[in-house]
């Protein structure tokens, strides 16, 4: 069942399809920081981010916040994430950086599943973890995966989602996928998926 | 000396993004890394890299890293060993 899910579009952050943060008027940099001060999340290592992380660990925190993850043991949750622009925004900075002196602060962040590892350290799960570079968000494949890993990988609870950005363009939209939760949440589908990505 | 130490100072919290940070909240002689600013190795490669940006300084000899790096009163040092020289 999916019983989370969130956006972050147009420096608005929304979940559940209710506003939680919005910072139109900021600049996307400060717009990131901002959002972080609000969800008060004390993890100084956020500021050392790229913006890749930055998203999807701000899209995490709403995410969870009010879910009890630690109901379940780390290796039973996983995180499968996908964009189209993989780590291209991040690349671009480091190919700036390196005519002058290169940052190894900006090289370890040339990949794109690292807000993956991001996301797995800050929430201390320890199961299976996967980047998916694709054209477009592709629901039918994130939900064929996702469901394989239910399946044969004894997994309780995943992350999953889409979290892109390209200099100040960004579109992320996270959901949370539990196997136990009841009758809360709605079905884990494509059509679904589909549905609340458009929104 | 003092002039210099403030400036490292804030060319630190810049290049290493500790916006949680503000100057005075690190200690002229306070252990950069382990249990001091808790720096980690990706924060030593980038007080290597802003020397060299900076100050024109190229550390050469791996030895040398930990005593130029173990405080911004060490780091001062070295620069000014270096302009003097």
């Amino acid at each position: 069942m999916i019983t989370n899910y969130c956006y972050i579009r147009n420096k608005t952050i929304v979940v559940r399809g209710e506003t939680l943060f919005n910072d139109g008027s900021s600049s996307f940099d400060d717009f990131l920081i901002n959002a972080y001060e609000f969800l008060k999340a004390d993890y100084p290592k956020f500021y050392k981010m790229d913006n890749l992380s930055k998203l999807g660990f701000l899209a995490a925190e709403a995410l969870v916040h009010d879910r009890n993850l630690k109901q379940y043991s780390p290796e039973t949750v996983a995180v499968v994430l996908s964009n189209s622009a993989a780590s291209l925004d991040t690349d671009l900075r480091f190919l700036q950086s390196t005519k002058n002196v290169a940052s190894p602060a900006l090289f370890v962040y040339t990949l794109p599943n690292i807000v993956v590892g991001e996301i797995c350290i800050r929430h201390k799960i320890t199961g299976e973890n996967t980047f998916f570079v694709t054209p477009s968000f592709d629901p039918e494949f994130l939900c064929f995966y996702a469901k394989s890993l239910f399946e044969r990988n004894h997994v309780q609870a995943c992350i999953a989602g889409w979290v892109d950005v390209l200099d100040e363009h960004h579109d992320v939209f996270l959901y949370l996928i539990e196997k136990e939760s009841g009758s809360e949440g709605m079905e884990h589908n494509s059509d679904a998926l589909k549905k609340l990505y458009a929104r | 000396m003092e002039k210099l130490m403030n400036d490292l100072k804030v060319q630190i919290i810049e290049t290493l993004n500790l916006k949680q940070l503000k100057p005075e909240d690190i200690g002229d002689d306070q252990p950069l890394f382990m249990e001091g600013l808790g720096l980690d190795s990706i924060d030593a490669l980038e007080l290597i890299a802003l020397l060299q940006q900076k100050y024109n300084i190229k550390i050469t000899d791996p030895q040398e890293g930990p005593k130029i790096f173990k405080s911004v009163r060490t780091m001062a040092e070295s620069i000014q060993a270096h302009q003097g020289s």
